[in-house]
C-alpha cells in the first residue's frame, strides 16, 4: 500500500513541477501581408470556416483554451502546432511558389474531402471546428476554383 | 458445370474487352493535353546548353532515385517505397543548381522545395498516400528534366484512370503502372519520348 502512496506523491509532484516548464506559445498579434485571406478574395463565410477549423494549427496564432495551457497538454500541442505549420501556414501563403501553392491546394482539397482534416483529435474538443458536408463542399469548391486559376 | 465455365469465360472476356476499349478511348482524348507547350519550349532551349557533366550527373542521381521509387510502387511495396522516398528526398535536397542561369535556378529551387515535401511524405505514408504524392512528384521531376536535360532515353507514360489522368516517367517503353501496381499493371501508354 505504501508504495502506491509514494507513486501518487511522486506523480503529483512531477505534475506540479512540469507546470513551470516554459512553453513556446504560438501567438502573434499581427497578420503578415502574405496571409491567405489578404492575397485571395475569400468570401466571408469561407473565411470564417477556415479561421475556426484550420487556423489554430496552420497559422502563427492559436486560440488557446485554458486547459491547453496545462502541462503536459501544452507540450503535446506545441509539437502538434509546429508540425501543422510546417505542412501549411496560411499566414505565409504568398511566400509559397506557384508550384507549392498548387501542391498545398491539392492536399487541402484531398484531406478535407476524405475527412482527414480538421483532425478528429482537434474536433473532439473544438466542436465548432467540425465541417459539415455543406461547409466542406463550399470550401472545397472555392479551393478548386483557386487551384484552376493558379 | 461446362455451361457455367463457359459463362464465366464469356463474362471475363467481355469485361476485358470493355476495359481495354474504355482505357484506350480516354487515352486518345487526354494524353496529349497533359504535356504543356511551355515544357517543350524549356526543353528545347535548355537542353543543349545544360549538357555539361556536372549538371547531368546531378539530375541523374535524382532520376535514378525516382525510378527506384517508381519500381517500388509498381511492386506494391510500401516499406521499400518509404525507404526510397527518403533516399530521393536527400538527393533532391543536395541538388546543386548553381551552374544554371538565374531564372532556371529559381525554377529549379521551386521544383526542389516542392519535390522534397512530396518525397518526405512518401517516406512516411501508407501506399495510397505515397501514390498521391508520387503524381505531383512526377510532375516536378518531369519539369526538372525539361531544364536539366538528360542523356538517358525516357518515356513519359500516362494512365487516364488514376485521379483524372496521371503521368510518370520511365526508362522502359513497356508500361508498368506505379499508381495501380499489380491490380492494373499495364494500364496506360507512352505519351511522349524524351531524347
Amino acid at each position: 500500500m505504501k508504495i502506491f502512496k509514494i507513486i501518487a506523491w511522486v506523480a503529483l509532484g512531477s505534475f506540479i513541477v512540469i507546470q513551470f516548464f516554459p512553453v513556446d506559445y504560438n501567438s502573434s498579434e499581427t497578420v503578415p501581408k502574405t496571409d491567405f485571406m489578404l492575397v485571395n478574395k475569400v468570401p466571408a463565410t469561407i473565411e470564417k470556416t477556415l479561421q475556426v477549423s484550420c487556423y489554430d494549427c496552420h497559422s502563427n496564432n492559436t486560440e488557446y483554451p485554458w486547459y491547453n495551457k496545462v502541462q503536459p497538454v501544452a507540450w503535446y500541442l506545441e509539437d502538434h502546432v509546429k508540425q501543422g505549420k510546417s505542412e501549411l501556414n496560411f499566414n505565409e501563403w504568398d511566400s509559397y511558389s506557384d508550384r507549392r501553392k498548387n501542391s498545398k491546394l491539392r492536399s487541402m482539397i484531398k484531406q478535407i474531402e476524405s475527412g482527414e482534416m480538421p483532425m478528429e483529435s482537434y474536433t473532439l474538443i473544438h466542436r465548432d471546428a467540425i465541417m459539415d458536408s455543406l461547409k466542406q463542399n463550399t470550401v472545397i469548391n472555392f479551393l478548386k476554383e483557386l487551384k484552376s486559376k493558379n | 458445370m461446362i455451361t457455367m465455365k463457359k459463362t464465366i469465360g464469356t463474362i471475363a472476356l467481355a469485361t476485358t474487352l470493355i476495359f481495354n476499349v474504355s482505357c484506350k478511348d480516354v487515352n486518345k482524348e487526354e494524353s496529349m493535353t497533359e504535356s504543356s507547350d511551355m515544357q517543350q519550349e524549356a526543353m528545347n532551349d535548355g537542353g543543349d546548353m545544360a549538357m555539361n557533366d556536372n549538371q547531368t550527373a546531378n539530375a541523374k542521381i535524382v532520376l535514378n532515385d525516382y525510378f527506384n521509387l517508381k519500381d517500388a510502387l509498381v511492386g506494391d511495396d510500401n516499406a521499400k517505397a518509404k525507404e526510397l522516398g527518403a533516399t530521393l528526398m536527400n538527393s533532391l535536397k543536395s541538388f546543386d543548381a548553381s551552374s544554371y542561369s538565374d531564372s532556371q535556378q529559381t525554377e529549379l529551387k521551386d521544383i526542389m522545395v516542392d519535390a522534397v515535401e512530396h518525397a518526405e511524405h512518401i517516406s512516411e505514408s501508407p501506399i495510397e498516400h505515397q501514390r498521391e504524392h508520387f503524381k505531383i512528384l512526377s510532375k516536378d521531376v518531369t519539369d526538372m528534366v525539361a531544364i536539366t536535360g538528360t542523356d538517358m532515353k525516357l518515356y513519359e507514360q500516362f494512365c487516364p484512370m488514376y485521379d483524372g489522368g496521371s503521368a510518370w516517367l520511365s526508362m522502359n517503353e513497356e508500361v508498368r503502372n506505379p499508381y495501380y501496381g499489380s491490380s492494373m499493371l499495364k494500364c496506360g501508354k507512352v505519351q511522349r519520348e524524351i531524347n
